[in-house]
């Protein structure tokens, strides 16, 4: 069978086998919760409880502001400690809801499910998914129901289902389509209907082959097609991916809308399932916690706001030695100096292993891997250069806002170049530039 | 448990190969052509690398030293390899004293001049030998027969200057293809034996150490430039199997034009600057005054490969749609 792929890419060390088969277990939630108001790209949600409130699970505790914003929903039934700053795993500091748990798990009724959810139009689908402060959760946390807005002169004829999970390590994904297909399916069906999409598709890759049969069965009755793509990383990258399956590409600086695609991610359109159906809100994600450092790797369900200790813990603690601790996948996670950070939205993994001192750098031999293996076609080690020197508008020509940071170019590089870093520094200094000119 | 972790920018894992890594497969990949060159030339072709390895690892200590370096970069490996292609490159008979002088040449001017690993411009042992074949033309141009052949006489030509300035074609004493290919022939010290070369080549593109795309582009080139002179009247001209086995064309297809700084880093660029190696030296080797042309072949297109890189540079993903 023909797998379908995209240009470049990586192939890490799957290192999979370990959680691959351990069904998703929910996560004893903690005695206190710390739920931060930003979990995702855009801006914070504006506090709706006080200190010494009291809050049931699933009650809205955050309000949208905007279009780039969602509602946050406490994940315990108990009291409110306070609403203040708290370290995110961004490592920024942001406002967020500290909730007191009373173990009762009493749950508010604030969103209403549906029983023939299929009946409902577009807009009553995105209404409700705003409503469940659904993001997406394959990662970069985009608010789900601006994704499901396509403009009207941008109209949509496929609807992306991405099951690649590309990262090394993470299997919570995988977990997801082998024990829950119909949500899947049917999720992902509400979600083509919002969009107004003719057909679904969804990528997985050839490392879960077992789940793509699953995901086949129950997709009978809807025009949903599942489409094995080889096993490279980044193949779960939306530009990639949208290559990979209609061999459209995205203008660049432009968005998926542009070429009638929207992507949505497995969890993602489980939880938009979750949500019209049930009427559940997002207040908790399967997170795959693992690693060599972790002495009993599992796939939890994780109620949002739990810290990566009390994950950690619940899978027999941290061997001794480990000096490394990331939130997400070990390609484009974020490095953590510390368990007390709390689980959000966007957390698909909880990874800890001991890693040697970094290599040593050598200078650009120009062997031209970075290139080779960049997934957007970009040159890493120039762009570097442009940065060093400061060089923005030649950095900006030559591409470096269409870099998403997927790390292939520093994976790769036999000079331990630091080019992620570099083009970082100069992505954000591009922005800003771009920001005081427009101002 | 202490909570103190190392926090690093991502990608937080890394492939395994490494500069020094690249550099060691090309020195293991040079072996079988340097026993060649010891079995052709017994302790001249020793002592000939010995001097050129080094004499580099001096100079760039030297530099590195004067540049208030870390001498750190003496072990990459790449000074080794400078040094051992230039001696692969010298007649046997080339005396020890000018070897090292080339050596210092490849490595001061070819290399560390431009600022070290990375940033030169030409390919450090062809500035070595470009300045000893200027600078000793008679030295550079003297052969001595391999061991291997026992004739009595102290000089010899190559298989290319033969077909030169002798007519070998229309003579008939041009050096059968199995000398060229076994080794069996007068010439540098590493292009005699075209196996031994292919040995080391086969193991680089295997090992993905040099692109694909450089040893085939020249090949090409060169077969496509020299096939229909010999076509055309194969009693003046010599095939282009003759042309690919004879003279430094391997060494330098495969190790030469192949080095990683001077060569370009797009699929696109990448082609042209091969095609133009295997041309230039198809011109030089019929028309030009020269019998050889890989060393100019490969020093005239290094000079164009930052303009190569600049133009041809990779498609972005989405460039070019409309938004």
């Amino acid at each position: 069978m023909y797998k379908a792929t995209f240009p470049g890419g990586v192939h890490p060390p799957e290192d999979k086998e370990r959680t691959a088969d351990k069904p998703l277990v929910a996560l004893p939630p903690p005695e206190k919760v710390v739920i931060p108001l930003l979990q995702h790209f855009g801006s914070a949600a504006t506090p709706l409880v006080k200190k010494g409130q009291n809050v049931l699970v699933g009650q809205k505790i955050g309000e949208a502001n905007s279009r780039f914003s969602a509602n946050v929903h406490s994940s315990v039934s108990g009291r409110v400690l306070a609403v203040e700053d708290y370290v995110h795993c961004s490592g920024y500091p942001v406002l967020a809801v500290v909730i007191a748990n009373d173990g009762m798990d009493r749950t508010s009724s604030e969103i209403s499910g549906t029983p023939d959810p299929f009946s409902l139009s577009p807009e009553e689908i995105r209404q409700k998914v705003r409503e469940a402060g659904i993001v997406g959760l394959g990662g970069a946390a985009f608010p789900t129901a601006l994704k499901l807005s396509p403009p009207r002169e941008k109209p949509i004829d496929v609807l992306i289902v991405n099951g690649c999970e590309c990262e090394p390590l993470l299997t919570a994904d995988h977990r997801l389509m082998l024990e829950f297909p119909a949500e899947i399916i049917q999720g992902a069906e509400l979600a083509r209907v919002a969009v107004g999409a003719q057909r679904t598709l969804i990528g997985i890759e050839d490392n879960k082959s077992y789940a793509a049969a699953i995901l086949s069965e129950h997709s009978d009755h809807f025009p949903a097609e599942i489409r094995l793509l080889k096993t490279k990383y980044p193949q779960g990258a939306e530009k990639g991916l949208i290559y990979a399956l209609l061999r459209r590409e995205v203008p660049r600086g432009g968005l998926p809308f542009d070429v009638g695609v929207v992507v949505q991610n497995v969890g993602t359109v489980k939880a938009i399932w979750d949500a019209v159906r049930e009427g559940k809100p997002l207040y908790e994600r399967a997170v795959t916690v693992a690693g060599s450092g972790v002495r009993e790797p599992k796939n939890v369900w994780a109620r949002v706001g739990t810290t990566l200790r009390t994950a950690v813990d619940f899978c027999g603690g941290l061997t001794g030695d480990i000096n490394t601790l990331i939130v997400g996948g070990p390609m484009m996670g974020i490095a953590q100096w510390s368990l007390d950070i709390p689980i959000v939205k966007a957390t698909s993994g909880i990874l800890a292993w001991r890693s040697s001192a970094p290599a040593a750098e050598h200078p650009c031999i120009r062997c031209a891997r970075c290139i080779e293996h960049c997934p957007m076609g970009l040159s890493p080690t120039q762009l570097a250069k442009f940065i060093q020197f400061e060089k923005w508008e030649l950095a900006e020509k030559w591409g470096a806002l269409d870099c998403f940071e997927c790390g292939c170019c520093q994976y790769i590089c036999p000079s331990k170049i630091p080019l992620v870093h570099w083009l970082r520094l100069g992505k954000n200094k591009i922005s800003q530039a771009k920001r005081k000119k427009n101002n | 448990m202490t909570d103190r972790f190392l926090v690093q920018s991502s990608p937080h894992i890394r492939d395994r190969d490494a500069t020094p890594r690249i550099m060691r497969r090309v020195i293991i990949a040079l072996l079988p052509a340097f026993l060649a060159a010891v079995y052709f030339f017994r302790l001249r072709a020793l002592a000939l690398s010995v001097v050129c390895i080094l004499s580099g690892l001096a100079t760039e200590a030297a530099f590195l030293w004067a540049r208030k370096k870390p001498l750190s970069p003496l072990l990459d490996g790449s000074a080794i390899i400078t040094g051992l292609l230039l001696a692969m490159t010298l007649p046997p008979s080339f005396p020890l004293s000018l070897a090292m002088i080339g050596a210092v040449v490849s490595i001061a001017v070819g290399k560390q001049a431009f600022g070290g690993l990375g940033y030169n411009i030409f390919n450090p042992a062809l500035v070595g030998r470009a300045f000893l074949s200027a600078a000793f033309p008679v030295a550079m141009t003297t052969w001595l027969p391999p061991v291997t052949l026992k004739v009595d006489i102290l000089t010899f030509a190559t298989p290319l200057g033969n077909l030169k300035f002798q007519d070998a074609v229309s003579q008939g004493t041009l050096a059968p293809l199995q000398d060229l290919f076994w080794g069996n022939v007068g010439g540098c010290l590493g292009e005699t034996s075209a196996i031994a070369l292919l040995i080391g080549g086969v193991y680089l593109l295997l090992k993905r150490t040099i692109d694909w795309r450089i040893p085939i582009g020249t090949t090409l080139a060169l077969v496509i430039f020299t096939g229909p002179f010999w076509l055309a009247d194969p009693t003046r001209y010599a095939s282009p199997l003759f042309h690919l086995l004879a003279g430094g064309f391997l060494l330098g297809a495969i190790y030469m034009a192949t080095d990683m700084v001077t060569s370009p880093v797009t699929a696109k660029a990448t082609w042209v600057y091969a095609l133009g190696i295997g041309t230039v030296i198809g011109i030089i080797r019929l028309f030009g005054g020269y019998p050889e042309g890989v060393m100019y072949g490969i020093l005239f297109m290094n000079t164009f490969v930052p303009l190569l890189n600049h133009y041809l540079r990779p498609r972005i993903l989405g460039e070019g749609r409309k938004k």
